[in-house]
């Protein structure tokens, strides 16, 4: 009962604040409604067991990917102005085809998966566990990706500081 | 109307409940990529589309799978390789806005300095 509750609420914050924060006026309003789309996924997370995804989601991008975006937007906007959006006739064309995909995959998924998964019952994935799979090179393990995560990540870094150097 | 309210209360979470949250947030997201003309904005929008394809990574592993982890871990890296792009993303809008003082894909047909 109280998870159904809670599934809910959260469902609600997230469709909410997903449409407010593309359709909202000022650009700072839409930031923070993105950062409540962003915690309302890591409850979600944490709904379904997953305790790190959890933690990774509020720390990377409610902590990290947050503070870059108003950073950004508060060196590049004056305050107060309104953003401005595409000519109302391609608003419609866009509002029109989000609203057909939207009623596509969703007839997809309501005729497709309707049968009634139960939330199957799992232990507490263990930082042992999580550890062996992502440092592993046997099947099911992710040494290679983690390896390459770091090096996109050092990548990310140097370019960065290149692209955004003062001249 | 009180049946349906006891039925969504009493059962389990379904899958497509969350899938639904998903699809809701990534074409949210696709509105704000055709609507915006301000780059930040753009980005914003890339950021609920990504986030709403890990919901359906994450929740497929747990109700499909729920003794392996592959889902979680391509979740994980999702989460690291969006926070790049950002990163990369931010240091070229903050780059374009040096040169010619707007972040409007509109006046970005001067790409010369």
């Amino acid at each position: 009962m109280a998870e159904q509750i809670i599934f809910y609420v959260l469902g609600a914050i997230i469709a909410i604040f997903s449409i407010m924060a593309v359709t909202s006026k000022q650009i700072i309003r839409s930031a923070t409604y993105l950062l409540f789309v962003l915690l309302g996924t890591a409850g979600l997370y944490l709904l379904l067991g997953y305790n790190y995804l959890f933690a990774v989601q509020i720390a990377v991008y409610a902590g990290g990917v947050m503070v870059l975006f108003i950073f950004a937007i508060l060196l590049t906007n004056k305050p107060g102005e309104n953003v401005k959006t595409e000519l109302p006739i391609r608003r419609i064309v866009a509002g029109v085809s989000a609203v057909a995909g939207l009623a596509f995959c969703g007839h997809v998924i309501y005729w497709n998966i309707k049968k009634v998964v139960a939330l199957p019952v799992i232990a507490d994935i263990t930082p042992q566990q999580l550890g062996h799979t992502m440092m592993g090179t046997d099947k099911y393990q992710y040494l290679l990706p983690f390896e390459s995560i770091s090096i996109l990540l050092l990548a990310c870094i140097v370019g960065a500081i290149m692209v955004a150097r003062k001249r | 109307m009180g049946d349906l309210f006891t039925n969504i209360l009493s059962g389990p979470v379904p899958v497509e409940a969350y899938l639904g949250v998903s699809l809701i947030m990534f074409f949210a997201g696709v509105y704000g990529f055709l609507t915006r003309r301000s780059m930040l904005m753009i980005l914003v929008s890339i950021e609920l589309m990504l986030n709403a394809a890990d919901i359906n990574f994450v929740s497929f592993n747990r109700f499909l799978y729920p003794g392996q982890l592959e889902g979680f871990y391509f979740t994980l890296f999702t989460i690291a390789i969006a926070a790049c792009e950002t990163a990369v993303a931010i240091a070229i809008i903050i780059n374009i806005y040096r040169n010619l003082t707007s972040v409007e894909v509109g006046t970005l047909d001067q790409m010369k300095e």
